[in-house]
């Protein structure tokens, strides 16, 4: 019996659904509680902070020998900025925290802050694109002219040329609005200090401990090894709870400082307003055509907007460079030529975010496809079908192998699932009563599960990837697999389990995963790229076979045969073709207990450890959203939505169909929903879920998922990574799907999300109707 | 998202209540459903030094109908109107209204006078007791006052409410035979406040609308009725020219206000829009 490939329930699920987890509040009761006072004012300086006697707090100054944040890429293309920690003399956007208010509860911390005065001085702020470009704009950090901080170009000639003899140029613009992860737990931490060690334990709701630790560590000058770091139960990161920053700091310097445990728990407010953003850019992209609608170049201006400040270990890089180097995605044309900039402005600092630069540039290229598509008379499947990558392995414009897909194949099977012409015509028909249906393709392909061969040609201080894995099996049989990587809603407790199973000849539920604890797992990186069941699982599948091997040659021994004739399934080492059988669990009992007679083994016991490091490997989909847009009100109605995707190998199905559902349901969000916005002073506008719409299940249609299974050698398990993909095609298709629905009336739509109010608007203007 | 120090009292009785609410002055709150006071305490936008909760007087739990007349006590919950109360054109249409109102848990425990306290623009409530000509009771220190809803509402959160008074009832003269009601919002999400929304009723004898109530809520500062639209209705066939026709009017007649989600534009695109729906809807129903 094998287990990858199996929906097993989820391991993880009766603590959660029973209420049995402990989250980081959970965690917190008992400490002291923190609160910040944060900056009311996106730009001015600190002129002067009164705390009134009796209350608790400390500010800047106190930090004394503490660094800044300055993440780093070693590019001349790169302009560093550091973040405070505590600003002492500038605040940089609302939200920033100031002064660290402590108090016995978190209501009475809340008085306190009350209480603190903090006199500003408001200079003039950016917060967008245009003003912040302006020559002659005000400054966010001083060394930074035009706060371009990332400006990075490649342009071959070809492009030109290209451009020159084609027969069709087709140039759209295209923005990608402000949004947050909004992980249903916020962020939060507690810090105490050990008196007996001298160490300190920070439990943070974070995806990636040890770069956590690494990252504090040195800002604080600590010894990493004085620095535990723990993640409970985590309720969702998606990128929002990578980077260490300043508020965890501080509490792990209180902690030391005053010998005490010191908790923040993050409010929905803060989370909206000082917790990373996402996916605010600007795109300008020119395309060249055939007359037959094949894509000969693209020519695009990738604009930016990365906050105030930069986030460790990534960097305030990682969106307009993996905008400029995913930009082709999965069609092959020869021509390419980009411009990426990172723009600081007076507003939150951005981080990684589900798919990452992707849903926008998706957006735009599957925009520019369907509106050359409209140009020549092609429909959207056509043009898509003379564009995609058809032959692999493949080399992309910007240099990056593409290992097998199914990219055509997602199309077909998606366009035969939607039946087009059969919508066509139920589009007509609908038209003719006045109602507006539209249908939208998006095909993507994403690079999944890539180690340091991917993240090297970025130049970064820190280059992230591999993961260790050590697997040991106890004399009772049962086994631990300690994974330096740090899941938050994953599932990898069952689905490593099942690979390491399947390895080891044992059940699933004998094997238990150990994460989120620096002290307990190897150095790692953590769930993030969609890279978790390709790495982390790749790890788990060399270490258990590493294992396998010592359990052959122990049972190989107590059955008096090789070690090669004996095979582990079901629970038992038997003699390939013989009745003879022995438990594992006798075995591993053995190992430890008789040592004595494996005297010819390497080592006492039964453990394994592996590193995967692989270059990475491309997952691709393609999703379909029909809709249809109330021309009236400008709301759009989901009618159906349809995925086709191909992530490899199913290690479990059910789990897959998660990651793929959660993924499009964020997409849906991005495309019609979800808006970060700030008026032209810097002030944040949308800091509660009135204001920020984030979408319920009312508003979400069922999701149709289908798979493919391109199995390649790019990954050892076979599996893909799947984690973020349905954020990434999901805005694309529904941006088309409302196009399309719109049409006819003249109205454009190159921009998300597609709040009604802006909807109606277009409609408005273009049909003209005056009250 | 912790409120700042109250202190907190739990009167019996309404007198009690009333008592307490002189003797605390501006600074107190009445708390009775909390779906709105409560939020606004957590986000520290109000600062109430006391509370006076309401919710152990057990004589203002109650909804009845008597001599035409639909009376609401103070905690008389939402959620109580999700099923028909009463014969004739407000039974089906109360509770189409009532499903508008936020999600379950909140439609469990807020109450239809609360709403009227509170008097935010986009309340379904407010938009109910102003197009129904609602009276709104008021229990002061001294006596009660009956307040036309039209006197009522003076603007955003803002109503003819003393500090010293409590809305312990409403009162909804309910309409006679002949009567169609109908409503329609938009609103971003399920359970969002309304960006606007509209609640029209028209009385049609012969064929032709006799009467018409036009009330928009979410638009303006306040729930409004449209006389304009009222009138230009009157008279007509009920069809889909005269419908667009009072729609117009709806849309041009109000002051929008504007936000985040809804410009002054959009709004009067709403109106119109939630106008004809609603009108629609009223003769279908």
């Amino acid at each position: 019996m094998t287990w990858v490939g199996r929906s097993l329930k989820r391991f993880e699920d009766a603590p959660l659904l029973t209420g049995r987890a402990r989250f980081m509040a959970d965690a917190a009761i008992g400490a002291r509680a923190v609160r910040f006072v944060r900056s009311p004012i996106a730009a001015g300086r600190i002129a002067r902070i009164d705390i009134p006697d009796g209350v608790s707090a400390v500010t800047g100054a106190d930090l004394i020998g503490v660094k800044p944040f300055r993440p780093r890429l070693n590019r001349s293309d790169f302009t560093p900025i550091e973040q405070p920690i505590l600003p002492t003399d500038r605040v940089r956007f609302v939200g920033e925290p100031v002064v660290a208010v402590i108090a016995e509860t978190p209501e009475a911390a809340e008085d306190a802050v009350d209480s603190v005065a903090v006199r500003f001085e408001p200079t003039p702020a950016v917060t967008d694109f245009v003003s912040a470009l302006k020559a002659d704009a005000p400054r966010v950090h001083d060394h930074a002219p035009a706060n371009t901080v990332v400006d990075a170009k490649i342009r071959p000639p070809a492009v030109e040329a290209a451009f020159a003899t084609a027969a069709h140029t087709v140039a759209i613009a295209i923005r990608s609005g402000r949004q947050s992860a909004f992980p249903l737990e916020t962020r939060g931490a507690r810090a105490d200090y050990d008196p007996a060690t001298g160490r300190t334990t920070l439990t943070v709701s974070t995806q990636m401990p040890h770069i956590v630790r690494t990252g504090l560590a040195d800002v604080l000058g600590m010894r990493e090894d004085d620095l535990r770091v723990v993640a409970p139960a985590v309720g969702g990161g998606f990128g929002q709870k990578m980077c260490p920053t300043p508020e965890y700091v501080v509490l792990i310097w209180l902690a030391r400082r005053l010998k005490g445990s010191f908790a923040w728990i993050e409010d929905r407010h803060e989370n909206l307003m000082a917790s990373f953003h996402s996916r605010d850019q600007a795109h300008t992209v020119k395309g060249a055509f055939a007359a037959d609608g094949k894509l000969l170049a693209i020519d695009v201006d990738l604009l930016c907007n990365i906050g105030a400040y930069s986030c460790f270990p990534v960097t305030h890089g990682v969106e307009p460079l993996m905008a400029m180097a995913e930009f082709p995605g999965p069609y092959d044309f020869p021509a390419y030529a980009a411009r990426a900039r990172a723009i600081t402005t007076n507003t939150c600092p951005m981080a990684p975010y589900r798919g990452v630069s992707r849903p926008a540039i998706t957006l735009a290229m599957e925009r520019l496809m369907d509106t050359a598509a409209a140009k020549l008379g092609l429909d959207p499947v056509a043009i898509r079908r003379r564009n995609l990558v058809a032959t692999f392995p493949y080399t992309s414009a910007t240099g990056i192998k593409y290992d097998a897909g199914a990219y055509r194949e997602a199309l077909e099977i998606a366009a035969e699932k939607v039946d087009l012409p059969g919508f066509r015509a139920r589009q007509m028909a609908a038209r003719a009563e006045g109602r507006y249906l539209g249908i939208g393709f998006a095909t993507f392909n994403e690079r999944t599960g890539y180690g340091t061969p991917a993240f090297a040609p970025r130049m970064m201080d820190v280059t992230l990837g591999y993961e260790t894995v050590e697997v040991a099996m106890d004399p009772s049989g049962f086994v631990e697999a300690r994974i330096g990587a740090s899941p938050h809603g994953q599932g990898l407790a069952t689905t490593l389990a099942q690979i390491i199973a399947d390895e080891l000849g044992v059940a699933p539920d004998t094997i238990r995963v150990i994460h989120g604890d620096t002290d307990r797992t190897p150095y790692g990186w953590g769930t993030f790229a969609s890279r978790g069941i390709v790495i982390v699982g790749g790890a788990c599948k060399i270490a258990a076979a590493k294992l396998a091997v010592r359990l052959r040659a122990v049972a190989a021994t107590l059955l008096q045969t090789e070690a090669g004739k004996v095979e582990l399934a079901d629970g038992r080492a038997a003699l390939a073709g013989g009745p003879a059988s022995i438990p594992i669990a006798e075995l591993a009992r053995a190992a430890y207990h008789q040592a004595h007679q494996f005297k010819d083994q390497p080592d006492i016991g039964l453990s394994a450890r592996a590193t995967y490091d692989p270059d990475g490997t491309y997952s691709n989909a393609c999703h379909v959203a029909i809709v249809e847009v109330d021309v009236e009100t400008g709301g759009v109605r989901l009618e159906r939505f349809l995925a086709v995707e191909d992530a490899g190998r199913l290690v479990n199905p059910t789990i897959v169909d998660g990651q793929v559902r959660g993924g499009i349901v964020q997409g849906i969000a991005n495309a019609l929903f979800e808006e970060i916005l700030y008026d032209q002073a810097g002030n944040i506008l949308t800091t509660s879920l009135m204001d920020y719409a984030v979408p319920t299940a009312a508003e979400i249609p069922p999701i149709e998922i289908h798979h493919l299974e391109t199995i390649t050698d790019a990954s050892i398990t076979g599996a893909k990574g799947v984690g973020e993909g349905g954020a990434i095609g999901a805005p694309a298709a529904v941006i088309n799907a409302v196009a399309d629905a719109v049409e006819s009336l003249g109205v454009a739509v190159y921009e998300m999300p597609i709040a009604p109010q802006r909807l109606r608007a277009l409609i408005r203007a273009a049909t003209g109707k005056k009250r | 998202m912790k409120p700042a120090p109250f202190a907190y009292h739990a009167p019996r009785s309404l007198a009690d209540a009333v008592r307490l609410l002189t003797e605390l002055g501006d600074d107190a709150k009445v708390l009775a459903g909390g779906q709105s006071l409560v939020a606004a305490m957590n986000f520290r936008l109000a600062r109430p030094a006391a509370l006076v909760d309401i919710n152990r007087i057990a004589s203002l739990d109650f909804v009845n109908s008597e001599g035409g007349t639909l009376r609401i006590g103070a905690l008389a919950r939402h959620a109580r109107f999700e099923r028909p109360l009463v014969e004739g054109v407000l039974g089906g249409l109360l509770p189409y209204v009532a499903r508008h109102i936020a999600h379950l848990p909140i439609r469990s425990r807020g109450t239809f006078a609360g709403s009227l306290a509170h008097a935010d623009p986009a309340s379904e409530w407010c938009l109910v007791a102003r197009t129904l000509d609602a009276e709104i009771v008021l229990t002061g220190p001294k006596a009660e006052r009956r307040v036309p809803a039209a006197d009522y509402f003076q603007g955003v959160f803002t109503t003819a409410l003393r500090s010293d008074e409590i809305v312990s009832e409403i009162r909804i003269p309910l309409p006679g035979a002949g009567w169609h009601g109908g409503f329609a919002e938009f609103s971003r999400r399920a359970g969002d406040f309304a960006l606007a929304m509209c609640l029209a009723l028209i009385r049609i004898e012969g064929g032709r609308i006799a009467e018409a109530k036009i009330g928009i809520g979410g638009g303006a500062d306040r729930p409004l009725r449209i006389a304009a639209a009222e009138r230009a209705l009157v008279g007509q066939a009920p069809d889909a020219a005269a419908f667009a026709a009072a729609a117009d009017i709806a849309a041009r007649e109000i002051d929008p206000m504007s936000d985040i989600h809804a410009d002054a534009d959009y709004r009067r695109d709403l109106v119109g829009a939630m106008t004809r729906r609603a009108l629609a809807h009223a003769l279908r129903a």
